[in-house]
């Protein structure tokens, strides 16, 4: 029977493979959950999935067969087949997992556990939980870096990133950054690390040889509360010429120099913008934004907001499929 | 040797063997002293106050103080005493100064709190999560006292602020009989001169008859008036307010401390991560979490975040460091919160809700001020005779 599953679903997947699909966005939907399908190239929600409860974070396998999404609500990180649009199995989580990231060896998921404030780290393919590990109060961002050798989680309330090594699931390292601090992103060389602090209303840059901090990113918007500005999301343009930082509700992304770390622009999009993601050519940038329901379009090239697509209620992640 | 000696030892070899190396530990307690006088029975007693208000918020605050603690190897502790008047509250802090505890939290009425911050001086931090009297604010600060607890014109600031966005300007205030009433009815006084309301109608509230029956009868007569677009309700310990809703002789909707009015917190804010707050407390106290219990988590918060920022303890370095532009509290109310310099009031933005829903959450946009939106809240600089630092 187990088989007869497996070929129903081989079948399946060749059978769709053959067709030429256009890149597509995913959108996780907090209060709906849903996901919205973005075709990129007409820019159009082409489908919306049901999923579990309460999805934020999402991320494709190494190979882009599959979406893993953490269903919140559900205590649960529920395994999306990409090919037939189902979803196929579900992950030991913990409880509230909110934000993962994937190794690259494809096979360690590394789970911030919110509620209650341990990293997880589960086996994709046996299903194992390898090592749960204590950090600080609400665990939010999670991020491996390219070279497999650090994973990075953010801890809301207590205001630090946590350096995990990846061959021992220890904590080497502790750095008290800006208040509440949401997400890491790395430089593909994994030599930078970015770090957005929400109520801090900060970006730090962390050297990841020394693990020190080696600057610190301020945002001023003319017109918007210095208070309303609330880094969130970082983006990173694999040519190493730009960052876009999801600014919160000051309804704008703003673009920085990733050499000279200046901030050279901000861009008004949704409201209250939280996650981006680069389409495959990093020609245009998608942004979510939770209170409008929205997904912002940016011309890379042009640093200009280009749309806005209505997808489901809260918006939370977005990621692309740079493959399909 | 009998168990207890077994235990002891244990229990010291545990803790020797889990000191570190660096033998930097930084213990921090914390003072935790309620004296809630008794209120007194209320018409509205469907669903009691919990009587650990406050004090399960505190125990919130030093498990994440703690939780970020263990990585920076420093410890918290809570002492708490529920003392049952104002001499068995000074008697506790009494105690406490004596061992060494120089940061107190507490849940106390504005004259015992006064009392306190005299006996405590130089020797102690106070931070007040219980007495929202203006006059603690205004005229009556303390050096040693810092207010996590709204007052009472940032409560019908946010309210006013409110009516005033809804262009329902034209309010029927009903004022019960207790002094805190008053104070609540006094300061919405000002707020509705600040923000543009008409008070058509200022009525106390005198009934001495069981409403739970007559409600229907006694309130529309008392609620008559040519026209109005809301009803107002002062009463602070929730003795009448609660059979006023639908009971109007208009039909109009009734705001204030019932109905729908201002709370420092409350069960149906979620946004920006307050859902994992409110998890976290639920888990702890098995209740849902409320404004006294939030105060006391943002004061015990506050002294983690600027122990964690300076690295070291001590009431004077700690006070010192929450009036400085590093200190920032992330208190899941959108904004960063901070203390305003001449009073020690914790600024921070107030939700607007009803039973079952939040409403709205000011200071509303459109409410200018030059420096922080937070300060159209309350009593600002110019407004308070308060220069404590």
């Amino acid at each position: 029977m187990k088989n007869a599953f497996k070929i129903a679903t081989l079948a399946a997947a060749i059978g769709l493979s053959g067709q030429a699909l256009a890149s597509l966005a995913y959108v996780s939907n907090e209060k709906d959950n849903t996901l919205s399908v973005i075709d990129t190239a007409t820019q159009e929600v082409v489908d919306t999935i049901d999923v579990g409860a309460r999805p934020r974070g999402i991320l494709l396998s190494k190979d882009h067969t599959k979406l893993y999404i953490c269903a919140s609500d559900d205590d649960t990180v529920q395994v999306l087949d990409l090919a037939t649009r189902k979803i196929i199995d579900t992950l030991p989580s913990g409880e509230d997992p909110e934000q993962f990231a994937l190794h690259p060896n494809n096979r360690h998921l590394y789970i911030a556990n919110e509620d209650d404030a341990i990293v997880t780290v589960v086996d994709v393919e046996t299903k194992d939980v390898l090592a749960q590990i204590d950090v600080g109060v609400e665990p939010e961002g999670m991020a491996v870096s390219p070279d497999g050798k650090w994973a990075v989680n953010t801890s809301e309330t207590s205001s630090m990133l946590h350096w995990i090594n990846t061959e021992t699931f220890e904590i080497e390292k502790n750095t008290v950054v800006g208040q509440r601090p949401r997400h890491v992103e790395f430089t593909k060389d994994s030599k930078i690390a970015w770090a957005s602090a929400e109520i801090g209303g900060t970006v730090h840059i962390f050297d990841v040889d020394t693990i020190e901090e080696i600057r610190q990113i301020e945002f001023q918007i003319k017109g918007v509360p210095q208070d309303r500005v609330q880094p969130v999301g970082i983006e990173l343009t694999s040519d190493g010429k730009y960052a876009f930082v999801a600014l919160g509700p000051s309804n704008h992304v703003a673009v920085v120099d990733a050499q000279t770390y200046e901030v050279l622009d901000y861009l008004l999009v949704g409201a209250r913008v939280w996650q981006l993601d680069l389409d495959k050519d990093e020609k245009f940038l998608y942004t979510t934004n939770g209170v409008s329901s929205d997904v912002s379009v940016i011309d890379v090239e042009e640093l200009k907001v280009i749309k806005s697509i209505k997808v489901g209620r809260f918006p939370w992640g977005v990621v692309i499929d740079p493959t399909s | 040797m009998d168990l207890k000696g077994r235990l002891l030892i244990a229990s010291v070899l545990c803790g020797w063997l889990l000191a570190p190396a660096s033998a930097a530990a930084l213990d921090v307690t914390i003072g935790s002293i309620h004296w809630v006088p008794d209120q007194g029975p209320v018409l509205s007693n469907v669903t009691p106050e919990p009587e650990d208000a406050g004090l399960r918020g505190a125990e919130l605050g030093i498990a994440d103080n703690n939780a970020t603690g263990k990585f920076l190897n420093q410890n918290y502790a809570l002492e708490s005493v529920m003392a049952s008047d104002e001499e068995g509250s000074l008697a506790a802090l009494d105690s406490m100064l004596e061992n060494g505890i120089d940061l107190l939290v507490t849940r106390v009425p504005a004259d015992t709190l006064q009392a306190m911050a005299k006996r405590a001086g130089d020797k102690a931090l106070l931070f007040n999560a219980g007495a929202s009297d203006d006059d603690l604010r205004i005229s009556e600060c303390q050096p040693n006292v810092l207010n996590t607890i709204p007052s009472y014109a940032m409560l019908t600031d946010a309210l006013a602020q409110w009516l005033s966005m809804r262009r329902w300007k034209e309010v029927f205030l009903i004022t019960g009989p207790t002094d805190q009433d008053k104070a609540w009815a006094d300061a919405f006084r000002r707020a509705s001169k600040r923000f543009g309301l008409d008070i058509i109608a200022d009525k106390p509230w005198t009934f001495d008859s069981d409403l739970r029956r007559t409600a229907s009868k006694e309130l529309p007569a008392f609620t008559q008036a040519s026209d109005y677009d809301a009803v107002v309700v002062a009463d602070v310990r929730g003795d009448f307010g609660e059979y006023v809703p639908f009971n109007t002789w208009l039909p109009r909707p009734v705001v204030g401390t019932q109905g729908m009015g201002p709370e420092a917190w409350h069960r149906v804010v979620e946004a920006w991560g307050a859902a994992q707050l409110q998890n976290r407390f639920r888990e702890l106290a098995g209740r849902e979490m409320n404004s006294e219990d939030y105060a006391a988590w943002a004061a015990i918060r506050s002294i983690g975040t600027t122990v964690t920022g300076l690295s070291k303890a001590g009431h004077s370095n700690i006070r010192e460091y929450l009036f400085t532009d590093d200190f920032q509290l992330a208190a899941f109310k959108g904004r960063k919160l901070t203390y305003r310099p001449w009073n020690g009031q914790l600024r921070q933005p107030i939700p607007l809700v009803h039973p079952q829903g939040l409403v709205a959450t000011p200071p509303l946009e459109g409410f200018l001020h030059p420096d922080s939106e937070l300060d159209t809240l309350g009593y600002d600089r110019p407004e308070s005779d308060c220069r404590i630092n």
